[in-house]
């Protein structure tokens, strides 16, 4: 079960998916139109001519959030092994967890007033 | 173990399970898509598709041959491979997942030529199932922000950006909700969560009745469904991340959001309502109930998520993009935290302690559910005003 060949199925899915996917967009290359103008290469700007480009910079908002989230998920992660055998560790793990737990809480609490989660 | 039984176990009926599997998921997605239409249109009182074939059924079948012959337009700005990239990046992890979902326990059945084999409804069983769920599906954002930066195209790049925002902060509560399900079953293999439910002698949806909120509203924000789709929001975006994307590319991105909703609906059946275990699975006068066969329940029960997926679109109107983020990081993160340190200390009491916890929630709220309805029923509507603002400019005029 925790053999490297019982990863296996993942891989074969993922073939078949990739499969699927380029069958699929092959076909559509193959029998779909092709009638390409200028116009309807161009990006889409509402029926207007493009003013300008449309790679600009982005709002530091989705900087902090991404940063946010990384350092959240991190500890997500070291949640799941504890959360499988911390039963058998009982009280002292259950604590040590808390301890934890209350130190990331600690820290959203931090952020929250700084107001990384205010989005105006 | 002889060379052409494991040939047989480990690579001849996976790749089977992985044919099967890849175009039933993609055909269930399709159906949904009729499904989902159908029940709009009887949620909204009007008819729906009915015309392809009896009662419409056929209309995903047209929709399939009229998406293949329109033509694959690629803006001529646009970074080629990556938006070409993109749609396969979200779709291969879509249906990677399905590997693991367990469908029903294991069975034996006799192939003419090959004897008895015993295999099960999962393509497979690992000791780390849900951790891979998790790890795959975050694959799929990548897609979005590709597909939405290699379009060259502000609403393709705003839609992109947001859905980036909006899914990364929807996985936090989500993982915190899947580790107070871990709590509960101690394992991290789906079919050992579900068989827990049953020495547990009850549906984990008891005591994670907050888990599951928790789980299930993150997931509804992770597929970028209603009232969560702010990547795609028709009325300020045209159409998200995918505005530039035409013909079975885009095809692609609609059936893979059917194929992560199957997989929410398929993992907050086994997390919480017992997988393809039928209801009180200890009851003994229940046993009748055993007639119908496993996969059946599991079926059944992932078809009633699907609905209610259904229903918030026939229901809820879209929330605004500061909101989804105070709702995101200031409601479900502080809840799923204080949630997820009950449900530990409940776990730590073992069976008994699950059990309390689930009385003292189901107990409270079914208490708040009675106290407001009846407060509801008290006091009547108080009659609506218009806001404060509204009545100065009529006052003026």
């Amino acid at each position: 079960m925790g053999t490297p060949l019982a990863f296996l199925p993942i891989l074969l899915m993922m073939m078949g998916a990739v499969g699927v996917g380029i069958l699929l967009l092959g076909l559509n290359a193959l029998i779909g139109r092709k009638v390409r103008t200028v116009r309807k290469l161009s990006p889409y700007e509402s029926g207007m001519p493009l003013l300008d480009d449309s790679h600009k910079r982005i709002s530091v908002k989705f900087f902090i959030v991404a940063m946010v989230f990384i350092l959240f998920d991190v500890e997500a992660a070291f949640l799941y092994p504890w959360a499988v055998v911390f039963r058998q560790g009982g009280w002292p793990v259950f604590l040590e967890m808390l301890v934890f737990v209350f130190v990331l809480f600690l820290g959203f609490a931090y952020l929250w007033k700084k107001g990384a989660f205010d989005w105006d | 173990m002889d060379i052409s039984a494991s040939v047989l176990t480990y690579f001849l009926i996976p790749a089977v399970k992985a044919v099967v599997v890849v175009i039933l998921v993609a055909t269930a997605a399709g159906v949904l898509t009729y499904i989902e239409r159908r029940t709009l249109a009887f949620l909204q009182v009007r008819k729906g598709p009915n015309r392809v074939g009896p009662e419409g059924i056929l209309q995903f079948v047209a929709d399939v041959v009229k998406l293949l012959t329109k033509e694959d337009v690629v803006p001529a700005k646009a970074q080629h491979f990556i938006h070409f990239l993109a749609p396969v990046l979200v779709m291969v992890p879509g249906l990677a997942v399905f590997a693991v979902l367990p469908w029903g326990p294991e069975f034996t059945m006799r192939i003419p030529g090959l004897g008895k084999i015993t295999t099960a409804w999962y393509a497979a069983d690992l000791n780390v199932s849900l951790l891979l769920v998790l790890a795959i599906t975050s694959v799929g954002i990548y897609g979005i922000i590709l597909g939405g930066w290699a379009s060259n195209s502000k609403y393709a790049l705003l839609g992109g950006l947001r859905s980036a925002a909006q899914l990364i902060s929807y996985e936090v509560p989500m993982g915190f909700a899947v580790v107070s399900a871990i709590l509960m079953a101690r394992s991290l293999s789906l079919v050992e969560i579900v068989e827990a439910q049953r020495t547990h002698q009850m549906w984990f949806i008891l005591p994670g009745l907050v888990s599951f909120f928790l789980y299930f509203v993150s997931g509804v924000a992770e597929t970028n469904r209603i009232p969560f789709d702010l990547p795609e929001a028709e009325s300020e975006l045209v159409a998200g991340f995918h505005t530039e994307y035409s013909g079975f590319r885009w095809a692609i991105f609609f059936l893979t959001e059917y194929a992560n909703m199957i997989t929410i609906s398929a993992i907050a059946t086994a997390l919480f309502f017992g997988g393809w275990l039928r209801p009180f699975p200890s009851v003994h006068a229940l046993a009748f109930l055993d007639v119908v066969p496993p996969v059946l329940w599991y079926v059944l029960k992932v078809s009633c998520f699907l609905f209610v997926y259904i229903w918030f679109r026939g229901t809820f109107p879209r929330y605004r993009f500061d909101q989804l983020m105070a709702l995101g990081w200031k409601t479900l993160i502080p809840i799923s935290l204080t949630n997820l340190v009950l449900v530990a200390l409940a776990a730590l009491g073992g069976f008994r302690g699950l059990r309390i916890l689930g009385i003292v929630l189901w107990g409270a709220a079914i208490g708040a559910f009675l106290i407001v309805t009846r407060l509801r029923a008290a006091k009547p509507p108080a009659a609506k005003t218009a806001p404060a603002s509204v009545r100065a400019r009529a006052a003026e005029a």
